[in-house]
């Protein structure tokens, strides 16, 4: 039942929202509901008994596809991580006003239920579905409230990710032609009759989709576009959690599919995944821009949980799983700085900002974790992630391992340098008269900091998480 | 039987109603119920309770499925009456023979949902076109109108003479009027080992007035023309419930094709998928009218729906076309009615819509994203059912490749519209706009969403 409820209580509470008016009644409602999913979710997962993690109802018998829903290991984190993001940008952006707030909440809480049944659906169908339908309320958000160029920027991002899933749709098809019992359950689309020679075409299929998603060069040329146009809380929801759907479906629809194709093209696509690495690394040092600057090093770090996912092995997949919250959680606390920034001075130019330090202490002392974290330095979440990130790499190939060694220099340079130019230097004309940021942006990025460093200290229990995963898994494999 | 006597007696009800009352909205509500009791007519026979007995000679032959067609057909034109039947009032002074017309019509699909010969597929594709010549050119001072009408005469009254002739050849080679897969022609192939030429040559002439007939590529000409030209009330019902009958008729007659054309019969068909695909999608991009637009796109869903043809009779594929002929006929009229009440036919005509009218925006939105295939929306099992038939029928990957990064294409023209409800400015000028319309509106959206979520909910009444 848990999974059920994570489901519709996002899904209810936005269909009502739709009808509120009033800018802090919405706010307030979308806080409330968040919230109430959070304890569902922690409840439901750490309270209840495995038989509640379950839930499976008919929907269509006659082609095979049936409501199935449930959470294991790596969904059960990647559901944590959407239900603490979404009450902390709730939070964070409170002070934000928007036109028709109630029409913006409701949005962003439908994105958020279709985020969940992503993570838990265990029958493709389902999953086809709920992909598509989180990327609808994100396609209305950006396209509402979004920046200046947002209606062709949001719709070139609409366009890549739809053609991406209608893809997947072919192959979801292909698969389920060769399915034993013709039935799209996880169980049997993993148990099929596909010889090797024909896992190839379906596994580009399924792969274009998420690499679209993640999304990894040569497919992100919609990203930082996207970020950057975006309302700042739905860049948040975008890089903290939707990213995340493609690295998750890799893990959980093409690694078990397709074994043979995995392991068949892993070194071309490792290799790709670290020149896309070191690209956006080289051109995140170039940014002036303060979100587009964040929008390359998402790309730069996904790179890495992508080849780490292709390089395979116990290590690199124990560490793409906690890796995956660690950024998620991370990139959200760097949108919050840059939407606090934005709306204080008005401008994320980095050539325009300096000397935040003297004049906003506090934010700057929450901002410098927060870059460390970029980094991955040691007591931050972000070293665990990384170090087992490439451990993997390294037992895969050395070179490679090397190779992306080089973007995390590059990420010091580009983050520091961030960090210099905001924090530091001469007082600019714009920075003159900048305040400390408002209390509720404050007290969320605290709470970020101190899982930042909770979880760098002792990380493991998100490794117990999704411990029981990444071992069944590697029994698949 | 039931649903071609009702139907044509209907219209000659609806004729003589003009003679009594010139009330438009008597006229209106006798056509409004008239659908219903023909509903009621074919639910009788297809549930065994009633049904006129005449020996046709095997000329028809009544089937569940073509029966359920029906229903949908029908019930499909109660909807559009609902949203449009004042908008038909409008058009001119002849409103009962409008009604009359549109009964002809419904007359036409009835026989093409039941014919058994291609005498009979004759005859009704001709009772269902020769009152859409006349429907076309309704709007008589209108120049557009008339031409309109008068390409679609010359233009279907040639396709005609070629369905002429490809019955001839094929009579000539068989020697009876039996569909494409019966008896006599697989006698006439058995006999030469290969079919002779005569009777290739038939099939093809058919498969081409056919074409024509739904709008296929690359017989397509004429469809943005008359679409665009003739009054949009009756470009409504033309693209959806007749050309979903016309689209049965084709995939009826040419079930089991294999056996006369062989290899060369997936050459034929890939052919006209991929070009119809094409050239609605791509020149559907560069449309600024809506209503042309939706010309372009109805080609671009005949190409998916010619999938079901490819899939060869295939279970998934036969039931795929009855959601296809639901979803689709459902999203255009909705879309339609939201159009016909507009001014301005232009994209910037739908500028700021959704502030001024937020629920005709709505219901054009749930309707466009229905078109383009969107999860949870009626439009995205209709293209999933004709694709997995297509898929079950083998050797299409390709085909089907090609079909979805031209749907991602199709996603690009019916946003387009969305954008400018939405996230633009503007003052849409709106015919003023009832209560009811609205209500139903919203009811045809949620009829969209019910059957994206539970197909079968459609699709059930097949078997039960």
């Amino acid at each position: 039942m848990i999974p059920v409820l994570l489901l519709f209580i996002p899904l209810v509470a936005g269909i009502l929202g739709f009808f509120i008016k009033e800018q802090k009644a919405a706010s307030n409602w979308a806080i409330v509901a968040s919230v109430v999913t959070l304890i569902t979710a922690i409840v439901g997962i750490y309270a209840m008994p495995a038989s509640m993690h379950q839930f499976e109802a008919t929907w269509l018998p006659s082609i095979g596809a049936s409501f199935s829903v449930a959470l294991d290991g790596m969904s059960k984190m990647l559901v944590l991580l959407t239900a603490i993001s979404m009450p902390l940008i709730f939070i964070a952006t409170r002070n934000n006003n928007y036109n028709n707030p109630g029409v913006f909440y409701a949005l962003m809480l439908l994105a958020q239920s279709g985020l969940i049944g992503v993570f838990i659906s265990m029958d493709a169908l389902l999953f086809y579905f709920f992909w598509e339908l989180a990327l609808i309320p994100v396609y209305f958000l950006s396209s509402i409230w979004g920046g200046e160029k947002r209606i062709a920027v949001t719709f070139k991002f609409f366009i890549y990710t739809f053609l991406g899933s209608l893809l997947m749709l072919v192959g979801i098809l292909y698969v389920y032609m060769h399915t034993k019992d013709h039935s799209f359950a996880w169980s049997s689309f993993t148990n099929t009759d596909l010889l090797s020679g024909q896992e190839t075409l379906p596994f580009f299929l399924f792969f274009i989709a998420f690499a679209i998603k993640m999304p990894i060069f040569p497919l992100h040329t919609w990203q930082p576009d996207a970020y950057e146009q975006a309302p700042t809380a739905t860049t948040m929801v975008l890089s903290g959690v939707m990213v995340k759907m493609g690295l998750f479906a890799v893990i959980r629809w093409v690694l078990p599919l397709f074994p043979v194709a995995t392991s068949a093209f892993a070194m071309p696509i490792v290799i790709v995944s670290v020149i896309g690495m070191i690209y956006a690394s080289l051109i995140a040092i170039k940014q002036d821009d303060i979100k587009r600057l964040i929008a390359y090093s998402s790309i730069a770090h996904i790179g890495l949980m992508a080849a780490a996912i292709f390089a395979g092995g116990t290590l690199g997949l124990q560490g793409v799983q906690v890796q995956m919250f660690n950024h998620g959680i991370n990139v959200i606390g760097l949108w919050i700085l840059a939407n606090a920034i934005e709306s204080t001075l008005g401008t994320r130019k980095l050539s325009e900002l300096g000397g935040l330090a003297t004049k906003a202490p506090t934010m700057a002392i929450l901002f410098v974790v927060l870059a460390f974290a970029n980094i991955a330095l040691p007591l931050t979440n972000a070293f665990i992630g990384e170090f087992l990130l490439f451990n993997g790499l390294f037992q895969y190939n050395i070179w490679i391992a090397a190779a992306a060694g080089v973007s995390i220099i590059l990420g010091a340079i580009y983050t520091l340098q961030m960090v210099q130019k905001v924090l530091f230097g001469d007082v600019s004309a714009v920075t003159a008269n900048a305040t400390e940021i408002n209390s509720y942006s404050k007290w969320v990025l605290v709470v970020i900091v101190l899982a930042v460093i909770a979880l760098g200290v002792y990380p493991q229990p998100l490794i117990d998480l999704t411990k029981d995963s990444v071992n069944a898994l590697l029994v698949i494999k | 039987m039931n649903a071609i006597i009702v139907s044509a007696l209907l219209g000659v009800v609806m004729m003589f109603s003009g003679i009594f009352t010139t009330n438009k909205t008597i006229i209106k509500n006798i056509a409004t119920v008239g659908v219903l009791v023909l509903l009621a007519a074919n639910l009788m026979e297809m549930y065994n309770l009633f049904s006129f007995d005449i020996n046709t000679h095997d000329l028809i032959v009544t089937q569940r499925y073509g029966l359920f067609f029906n229903c949908i057909a029908y019930g499909a034109t109660f909807i559009y009456l609902l949203l449009s039947a004042s908008d038909i009032t409008e058009v001119g002074i002849n409103v009962a023979e409008y009604f009359a017309l549109i009964f002809f019509v419904l007359c036409g699909v009835a026989i093409l949902s039941s014919f058994n010969g291609l005498l009979m597929l004759f005859i009704g594709v001709e009772i269902l076109s020769i009152p859409l010549y006349i429907l076309t050119g309704a709007d008589k001072r209108n120049l557009k109108s008339n031409e309109a009408s008068l390409k679609y005469f010359l233009m279907g009254s040639f396709s005609t003479g070629v369905m002429l002739m490809g019955i001839a050849l094929m009579y000539g080679a068989t020697g009876n009027f039996g569909m494409v897969h019966s008896a006599g022609i697989r006698g006439a192939i058995m006999a030469t080992q290969q079919p002779p030429y005569v009777l290739v040559a038939g099939v093809i002439l058919l498969f081409a007035s056919m074409s024509f007939k739904v709008s296929a590529a690359p017989f397509h000409f004429w469809t943005p023309d008359v679409y665009d030209g003739a009054p949009s009330v009756f470009t409504s019902f033309m693209s959806t419930i007749v050309k979903a009958a016309g689209m049965l008729a084709f995939i009826r007659v040419f079930e089991n094709q294999y056996t006369v054309l062989g290899p060369t019969w997936h050459i034929v068909v890939d052919f006209a998928i991929v070009t119809t695909l094409l050239i609605g999608n791509i020149t559907a991009v560069f449309q600024q009218s809506v209503k042309r637009m939706l010309a372009y796109s109805s080609i671009a869903q005949a190409g998916f729906m010619l999938f079901a043809l490819y899939a060869n009779n295939t279970e998934i594929a036969k039931e795929g076309m009855l959601l296809y002929a639901a979803a689709y006929s459902l999203a255009t009229i909705s879309i339609f009615a939201v159009l016909i009440k507009l001014q301005d036919y232009t994209l910037d005509g739908f500028n700021g819509l959704a502030k001024k009218e937020p629920v005709l925006a709505f219901a054009a939105t749930v309707s466009l994203l229905s078109l383009s295939g969107i999860p949870l929306t009626a439009g995205f099992f209709a293209k999933y059912y004709v694709l997995a038939g297509a898929m079950q029928a083998g050797g299409a990957l390709w085909l089907i490749i090609v079909a979805v990064i031209l749907a991602a294409v199709s996603v690009y023209y019916y946003f387009r519209v969305i954008q400018a409800m939405y996230f633009k400015e503007g003052d849409p000028q709106t015919l003023p706009i009832s209560g009811g319309f609205k209500a139903a509106l919203i009811a045809v959206a949620a009829l969209i969403v019910i059957l994206g979520i539970w197909p079968s909910a459609l699709l059930s009444w097949l078997y039960f």
